[in-house]
């Protein structure tokens, strides 16, 4: 039971990392770009 | 660019803008013809090998591309990004196409999708970061354009070392949890697997390869375009700055085409799914002179965004229908001569437009005009397109590896050693 709460545990932080290391750059330039994106509405 | 760091005067020494074109150009076709020659290598060698080429390839480019900038020798870049660079891109991109499918059994499209959409998604922090490190190392006397490419050689690296550190390939005949593989083949989805070269000689293979290059003709013709597109045809209405705009937006919905259309095609067949694109891009494209004549920058802007996204679609579509066509064991090398498409439509896309422009507008036709003829030869592509799409049938049997196939067993052999 244990055992199992840690592996959950474990996997978790490794989905948050891995998610983290691609997500963060790419919401940066998405955000990056609809900044710009929107000069097309101004 | 240079305008927008600064630079309002060229200098003698100087390289032209065509000399530069070259360099994109270079990348491009490299990019098509080393995924078609090392596609078998990729799939027999494993991703992790083939991640790490491409990682070394690529800040390897960067770096002898920094020195070309430094020594302001302009072929060691053409060496550098063009073709080092260029190979790394073709190795790159195809390597994670066959292990996510391998990973999702259940929704190749989605899987297909996210692979290719991370393609697309790295324009999104290359082009704001590319500015704010020049900005950063620009001086009186110089851009700092080495000092970036050295600093993005270096990150690159960082990041394409870790994703092959961290991929993995799922055991032979792994599947997610309840999930039941359909018992019988479906008429367009094969259990069988085709050699890599053999699948080259199907019909099947060329008819596929015409509707990419087809669909990825019509839309990268209007891609480059975009900007200048957009301001001839509503003089006064949109301005340099809005279409700037318009083309970072057409840029989102290129990446979020990448994805959706995949994953929408997991549920209504790949087939059906370039049906649609060929209709709906044909309606589009006819739909879009006629938003010129009547000056509604809303309908032109939505006929374009709608354009742009089945043309990622199509890219990140393609994968999933070679591995219905041929099965998962080769589809990775398979889509890596497929990808010759892509460098070809690179060519033909910007000629159409380019040259008929510029026909048009000696021709004494007023250039918010200039378009309109381009857009319904883009729209009788797609009808073409069309046909070849209608012409895909199954695989024939003869073509289907038996399971004493000794090429089954090198490529084993090979992916032990790796």
């Amino acid at each position: 039971m244990a055992n199992s709460t840690q592996t959950d545990s474990s996997m978790t932080i490794k989905l948050i990392l891995a998610w983290g290391f691609v997500g963060i750059p790419l919401v940066w330039g998405v955000l990056q770009t609809l900044a710009n994106a929107m000069k097309l509405f101004h | 660019m240079t305008k927008l760091l600064g630079i309002t005067q060229s200098t003698p020494n100087d390289w032209k803008l065509t000399e530069l074109g070259w360099i994109f150009s270079l990348a491009i076709f490299f990019l098509g013809a080393s995924s078609a020659v090392f596609g078998r290598w990729v799939e027999e060698g494993g991703p992790r090998k083939a991640m790490l080429t491409a990682a070394l390839c690529w800040a390897g480019g960067f770096f002898l591309s920094a020195i070309g900038v430094y020594t302001h020798i302009l072929w060691l870049i053409y060496i550098g990004y063009g073709f080092i660079g260029g190979c790394a891109l073709g190795i790159g991109y195809i390597s994670p196409v066959s292990t996510l499918i391998k990973w999702f059994p259940d929704r190749p499209g989605m899987a297909t999708g996210m692979a290719i959409m991370g393609f697309g998604g790295g324009a999104f922090i290359a082009a704001p970061l590319s500015v704010w490190l020049m900005g950063k190392f620009s001086s009186a006397t110089h851009v700092g354009v080495a000092e970036t490419f050295i600093v993005l050689g270096c990150v690159y690296f960082f990041f394409m070392i870790v994703g092959a550190i961290i991929v993995r390939v799922p055991p032979p005949g792994w599947a997610p949890e309840g999930y039941v593989a359909p018992a019988a083949s479906q008429k367009l989805i094969t259990k069988n697997d085709v050699f890599v070269y053999d699948a080259v000689k199907t019909p099947q293979f060329w008819l596929i390869w015409w509707v990419l290059c087809l669909n990825v003709t019509a839309g990268i013709g209007v891609l480059g375009q975009a900007s200048a597109m957009s301001q001839e045809m509503f003089p006064g209405h949109i301005t340099p700055v809005a279409a700037a705009g318009f083309v970072g937006l057409m840029s989102l919905f290129n990446m979020g085409g990448r994805f959706c259309w995949a994953t929408v095609s997991d549920y209504i067949g790949r087939r059906n799914t370039y049906f649609v694109f060929m209709v709906l891009g044909f309606v589009l494209y006819c739909t879009v002179p006629h938003a010129g004549s009547i000056g509604s920058v809303a309908l032109f802007v939505g006929c374009f965004l709608i354009i742009i996204s089945m043309y990622g679609g199509g890219f990140s579509t393609v994968p999933a229908y070679l591995k219905d066509m041929f099965g998962t064991r080769y589809v990775g090398a398979i889509h890596g001569l497929l990808l010759t498409a892509w460098s070809m439509a690179g060519i033909f896309g910007p000629v159409i437009v380019n040259y008929l422009r510029a026909y048009n507008i000696t021709h004494g036709v007023p250039k918010a005009q200039a378009y309109n003829n381009t857009m319904y030869i883009m729209a009788g592509l797609l009808v073409i397109g069309f046909i070849c799409n209608f012409l895909v049938k199954a695989v024939a049997e003869r073509y289907h590896m038996k399971a004493n196939d000794p090429r089954a067993h090198d490529q084993a052999v090979a992916g032990a050693k790796a």
